[in-house]
């Protein structure tokens, strides 16, 4: 089922939550709605699912207005970051539940609620927990049954809120590759929230990022992470150095010296430049580069990162060398990024 | 459910790391002992100073039957009603805000505060014939004061906040998301209240109403009052005894305390039982 999101504003007692925000999800996607807590993208998520309001603008799926249903008649699929399962029932029953609320002629048979309940343990790999209650299972078996019992109502849309969030790392990197693969056999369109970015670029197949109520960029892991649409999705995806730069015809220039680096379609003026630590090129001399003193050099894992102080401000930098470089001995570093962009000063 | 083996005879649970265990349980059965066990076997002790024939007859005496139908029938009706409104009010002071919603909360607590022979005497002003709620009950051919009737709404006052507030911590700890979660799998309201909150607070519920019981049949200064304590009709089993007490008939006293005593502790023991089971399974 396709899902739109047609200009979505929700305010908390007058606090903006989320600001005009339109989305489009295509039927079988499957998206990351991440950013930074208080970003907006849980409430996003739970409006999609009905549990909040809007205050205005219209969420359809297909071509249906949803905006105007309530929760019950939505039929979506809600996870929730810790679990929310009823305590006071066997596994067989909590996935049985929205099966058994149904009334009259939808309500299929008890046997068929039951064979269903058994099917979709199968599919979550906890065959044989039908008779257990969640107090006996651990956190990652709780989230499966938790998973199990939303798709047990063949929802139009899959909505996950934090769905690792409470689990151990370990746990987390296994159900994020199961998830994957539930989602490559079942085909729902769902859309799960974490703020968590590895898990994002890895799961999804398009990252919508969000920030302070807005979205910030939609595209896919590639997108987001070589052509970050904004600072903050540059500073938020993955590692990222900045250095306040001017912009003179064409030319960037730090302090007094080009750095070698042309940007003809930039406006003039103040700007600052963003680039990847790892992305950047090591020069020996020293006309046209980014040269500043070593300040700090730390060992992480497979790199060596270091600080480096560049010209009069002392502007701090990180850039990456590979363990060895012999350039990590010298007091001394030049470089030239990469892969790089440009932002107008704020 | 669980999948524990069986474990052969008794055993003490494992103390845990925290130390002193034994002086705690030491302590514990120490006071239980001089606080409970002493006063009772006391009781007991008194009683079988009757023969056999002699407590079979007091026992199966028409008057002490009646009394302790009575007794203990208005116990449970008046625990039953206190189960459904303690629940509702409850539910209204967790759920809702509204203004005064402190001072209701407050008022719960009156029935727990206020000598019990006060709240009688207020209760049968408001019921007697002549009151002003009973005046109104009169011409529907209700009587509540001086009757089994009157002995219940009194119990009803004072078991009132031992549901709610056992109720109350339990409900407020119910996770909204439970509700939700409910909600988009696509149960209606009244659903979500049947079959996924009400089970949670069964438990709870069932320890309220077992407070509220037990209270019931103990309750004596306010029941007097509004009874009317009428012999085979509106006589409680306390005031039974305490008649026999006056007329220095301390066997026969003892006799009927040593019974309500047993009673009591039966139906405590199975309310119990239903406790642990509920407990296990809901973890």
């Amino acid at each position: 089922m396709e899902v739109r999101v047609a200009n979505v504003r929700k305010e908390f007692e007058r606090f903006p939550a989320l600001h005009d925000v339109s989305l489009d999800i295509k039927s079988g996607e499957l998206i990351a709605l991440l950013g930074p807590s208080g970003s907006g993208k849980t409430t996003l998520l739970r409006l999609i699912a009905g549990l909040e309001r809007p205050t205005r603008g219209r969420i359809f799926f297909g071509d249906e207005d949803a905006s105007q249903k309530s929760i019950q008649e939505r039929n979506v699929g809600f996870v929730f970051q810790h679990y929310a399962l009823f305590r006071h029932m066997t596994v067989a029953d909590n996935i049985g539940f929205g099966l058994k609320v149904r009334n009259g002629a939808s309500r299929p048979p008890a046997a068929e609620i039951r064979r269903r309940a058994s099917e979709l343990l199968d599919l979550v790999q906890l065959s044989g927990l039908e008779k257990r209650y969640p107090a006996q299972l651990s956190g990652g078996q709780r989230q499966r049954v938790a998973l199990a019992r939303a798709m047990a109502i063949e929802p139009k849309v899959l909505l996950l809120d934090e769905p690792f969030g409470a689990l151990d790392a370990q746990v987390r990197r296994e159900l994020r590759r199961w998830l994957r693969e539930i989602h490559d056999r079942t085909g729902h369109t769902t859309v799960f929230v974490t703020h968590d970015q590895e898990e994002a670029l890895e799961l999804a197949d398009r990252v919508v990022v969000m920030s302070q109520g807005r979205i910030e960029q939609v595209g896919t892991a590639d997108d987001i992470y070589d052509t970050p649409n904004s600072p903050f999705v540059y500073g938020f995806i993955g590692e990222s150095s900045s250095l306040p730069v001017k912009v003179e015809n064409g030319e960037i220039w730090l302090a007094d010296r080009p750095i070698g680096l042309s940007a003809p379609h930039a406006p003039e003026g103040e700007a600052t430049l963003y680039f990847r630590p790892h992305d950047v090129e090591l020069l020996d001399g020293c006309s046209g580069c980014i040269a500043g003193t070593v300040a700090a050099s730390r060992r992480v894992a497979g790199t060596r990162r270091v600080e480096l102080e560049i010209g009069g401000e002392r502007q701090r930098v990180e850039i990456e060398l590979p363990v060895g470089h012999p350039a990590a001995q010298k007091s001394r570093v030049a470089f030239r990024p990469g892969r790089w962009k440009l932002f107008p000063a704020a | 459910m669980t999948t524990a083996p069986a474990q052969a005879g008794w055993r003490f649970r494992q103390p845990s790391v925290i130390p002193g265990f034994g002086l705690t349980l030491g302590f514990s059965l120490a006071y239980l002992t001089l606080i409970i066990l002493i006063p009772l076997s006391g009781l007991i002790w008194r009683s079988a100073s009757l023969g056999w024939a002699e407590f079979w007859a007091i026992a199966s005496d028409r008057r002490t039957i009646n009394a302790l139908e009575i007794s203990f029938g208005t116990a449970f009706l008046a625990a039953a009603v206190n189960v459904v409104f303690g629940t509702l009010v409850a539910w209204v002071l967790v759920r809702y805000r509204f203004p005064g919603r402190r001072i209701v909360d407050a008022m719960v607590d009156l029935p727990f505060a206020l000598p019990t022979a006060v709240a009688g005497i207020a209760l049968t002003t408001l019921y007697a014939p002549n009151g002003w709620i009973g005046k109104l009950l009169m011409p529907l051919g209700i009587k509540v004061a001086y009757t089994p009737l009157g002995i219940v709404v009194a119990l009803v006052f004072i078991g009132l906040p031992f549901v709610v507030r056992t109720v109350q911590p339990i409900m407020e700890e119910i996770d909204k998301e439970v509700e939700e979660a409910a909600a988009t799998l696509g149960a209606s309201r009244f659903q979500i209240i049947t079959r996924v909150l009400f089970p949670g607070l069964a438990p709870a519920i069932i320890t309220g109403f077992s407070l509220a019981f037990a209270r019931g049949v103990g309750e004596y200064g306010s029941v007097i009052f509004i009874a009317g304590n009428l012999p085979y009709k509106s006589e409680i089993a306390p005031l039974l005894i305490v008649i026999r007490l006056e007329e220095y008939n301390y066997p026969a006293a003892t006799a009927i305390a040593a019974i309500m005593l047993a009673l009591s502790f039966v139906m405590l023991l199975v309310v119990n039982l239903v406790q642990t089971w509920s407990r296990k399974r809901y973890g």
